[in-house]
């Protein structure tokens, strides 16, 4: 395993009476893609402005290269950010911009000019250094961002949610420059970023956050077939979640009694189920076998009725409701559905393998 | 659209009048401080400068002159400079007790000027500091700081507040950050507030008339003037006043006006 470069040992983060990082503890390893995700206000921001410096942890050491840092001021320390609002300076052209930080350090002029100008070459900005910051688009402003905190050098960077300003056209080539600047480096990112596509499709780690606590780290993958908890489940929204009671436990064969029936599942965490508790088991979207005829096998299925249908690229999302209410969704590519009739309120039903089913370990012996 | 043109005629005559009102006095001051008459009276006695030539050999108009450049540069550096410290106190601060600041702060342009004056003598000859310019300087920077605070203010408020951090962020300390980022940012505002605070103390007359004992300004000196007797000399050193003020405060505007007008626009999503 690679080499710790952070360490949030036990930080507890207050405003008044309101807590925003409650007891976390996570390690941030040397030149990996760290992705912080979670709704407004779960205190992914918050754990970004500790690590650069721009607020201090309540309780706890935050620890950078083994040192305790929480004193440190934010410039004293090596973290630059790139903010959500970019906050680059309107007074000042690009060059002016990216050498700031070279400035503030007393780096000579000569020099500092050289450095910010391989930074624009490298990312393509160059022939904007004497433009003005009103100048310049949406995509050329994220690269100035970047150049301005790449420029010093450091083993960190940290984003604030720095592509959420713009289209998704350009969000996904910015995602494309920042994965290979990031490998290109081999220094550590941390990201924070509401946006699953962003986290999913860069991230070596994702962390996935909660009102001020972690709710599971992992990598992408992972966190997609293997939820920790109904929050993170939910959160992806890419499983189907069903509730209930642990019957039978044989072997890998477990059986789940739910309001909606009794259904079997063997995927992995199940042999972590025990008999007589309450447990929740997923089942991913993409794992949804939709038919209109009643299948063979007894086992895993429920009945319902098509509510709508949500077309993403390749892919089709089946929106349906089971007679007591709970909306099932499968996503199936447009070739596997064409002998369907998905009109809303059809009659249609779902099936899985036992195998696709996956018992979330925290929530074994969870609240009924 | 059809308008009621009586409706407009009538409003515009309105705004003609206001304006006649306001710049009336003014300009017939402008016009008879070039006439050759003694007494203002219509028709115009014919052109010359012999009252600019009148005031320029009296030495109390020097002397006024004098003063109230020195009154008016040291007013207008001060109170920037406090201003521009109230307003970033307030940008970047939130203490117990901030409301009261700022309306502390504000204040003194709400006090009627005669109490003011008064007050400001009372109070500079209990400390022994009445009579002199500086107790001009004194005053006039009580009276102009909320106006620059007010200016400045109004340009930190349009502020990313990221900005700053930003700059702290990148390795600037907090003095550095505070000389890099906020007072470039703030740069138009605050020589606005220059002229504009200058313009302030250039007009000032009724404190400077408590406070000022024998270090008269000009506008204390053309009250010496108009007691003594009434002359066209006057229409002159109105209109250098009124010259000077107004080219204050104009580029007070013109600096306000290209750079505070000029909201920051939101990044462009296209790339150009």
């Amino acid at each position: 395993m690679a080499e710790t470069l952070v360490v949030f040992d036990d930080i507890v983060k207050s405003f008044g009476d309101v807590i925003a990082v409650d007891r976390m503890s996570l390690d941030i390893r040397k030149g990996e893609f760290l992705v912080i995700m979670g709704s407004s206000g779960c205190g992914k921001t918050t754990t970004l402005r500790m690590l650069a410096g721009l607020d201090a942890p309540t309780q706890g050491e935050i620890r950078l290269g083994g040192h305790r840092i929480n004193e440190l001021p934010t410039w004293k320390r090596d973290t630059p950010m790139v903010w959500q609002s970019l906050a680059l300076f309107p007074f000042l052209d690009v060059l002016r911009n990216v050498e700031f930080g070279l400035k503030m350090r007393g780096t000579d002029k000569a020099t500092r000019r050289r450095k910010a100008m391989d930074w624009l070459e490298r990312l393509g900005i160059a022939e904007f250094a004497r433009r003005d910051i009103s100048q310049l688009s949406g995509g050329q402003r994220q690269r100035v961002a970047l150049a301005r905190s790449l420029v010093t050098e450091p083993e960190i960077l940290l984003l604030d949610e720095p592509l959420s300003s713009l289209d998704a056209h350009l969000k996904v080539r910015m995602q494309a420059i920042l994965s290979g600047l990031q490998k290109d480096l081999g220094i550590t990112f941390v990201y924070v970023t509401h946006s699953q596509s962003e986290a999913f499709s860069m991230g070596d780690r994702i962390v996935i956050m909660s009102r001020g606590r972690i709710e599971q780290i992992g990598a992408p993958v992972e966190i997609y077939r293997t939820p920790h908890n109904h929050f993170v489940a939910e959160f992806l929204g890419s499983s189907n979640i069903f509730r209930g009671r642990v019957v039978s436990v044989d072997g890998g064969l477990v059986s789940i009694e739910t309001g909606r029936g009794r259904f079997r599942v063997t995927g992995s965490g199940a042999g972590t189920a025990q008999e007589g508790t309450s447990t929740v088991f997923v089942v991913g979207n993409d794992r949804m076998v939709l038919s209109q005829d009643r299948p063979a096998d007894a086992g895993n299925f429920l009945e319902g009725r098509v509510i709508g249908e949500e077309f993403i690229g390749a892919t089709v999302t089946i929106h349906m409701e089971t007679g007591d209410g709970q909306e099932i969704r499968a996503q199936k590519s447009h070739g596997e559905i064409a002998h369907l009739n998905t009109n809303v309120g059809e009659r249609i039903f779902a099936s899985w393998q036992p195998e696709s089913a996956y018992v979330l370990p925290g929530e074994i012996d969870g609240p009924p | 659209m059809n308008r009621n043109r009586l409706i407009d005629w009538g409003l515009r005559a309105y705004v003609v009048l206001a304006f006649a009102f306001v710049f009336a006095p003014i300009a017939a001051s402008f016009v008879f401080s070039f006439n050759v008459d003694r007494f203002p009276s219509l028709p115009l006695g014919g052109f010359s400068l012999r009252w600019y030539e009148a005031i320029a050999e009296d030495p109390l108009v020097w002397e006024g002159l004098r003063n109230t450049m020195v009154v008016g540069i040291c007013a207008s550096v001060i109170s920037t400079t406090l201003g521009f410290a109230a307003a970033y106190t307030d940008f970047r601060y939130r203490f117990f007790g901030k409301p009261v600041y700022l309306a502390l702060a504000l204040l003194p342009p709400t006090i009627p000027v005669v109490i003011m004056g008064l007050a400001m003598l009372a109070f500079l000859s209990r400390v022994n500091l009445s009579g002199e310019i500086h107790s001009v300087i004194i005053s006039h920077v009580v009276m102009c700081s909320p106006f620059a605070m007010a200016i400045i203010r109004l340009r930190l408020s349009q502020m990313d507040p990221s900005l700053e951090a930003a700059a702290w962020n990148l390795g600037a300390g907090e003095w550095r950050a505070l000389f890099h980022v906020i007072v470039p940012f703030a740069r138009p505002a605050i020589l606005a507030a220059l002229f504009i605070t200058m313009a302030v103390s250039f007009d000032e007359f009724a404190v400077a008339w408590f406070v000022s004992g024998l270090n008269e300004t000009l506008p204390v000196r053309v009250l010496g003037f108009l007691q003594g007797q009434v002359s066209p000399r006057i229409n002159a050193i109105g209109t250098i006043v009124f010259l000077t003020t107004m080219t204050l405060v104009i580029l007070a505007q013109v600096l306000l006006m290209r750079r505070l007008g000029r909201v920051e626009e939101m990044p462009r999503t296209d790339e150009a």
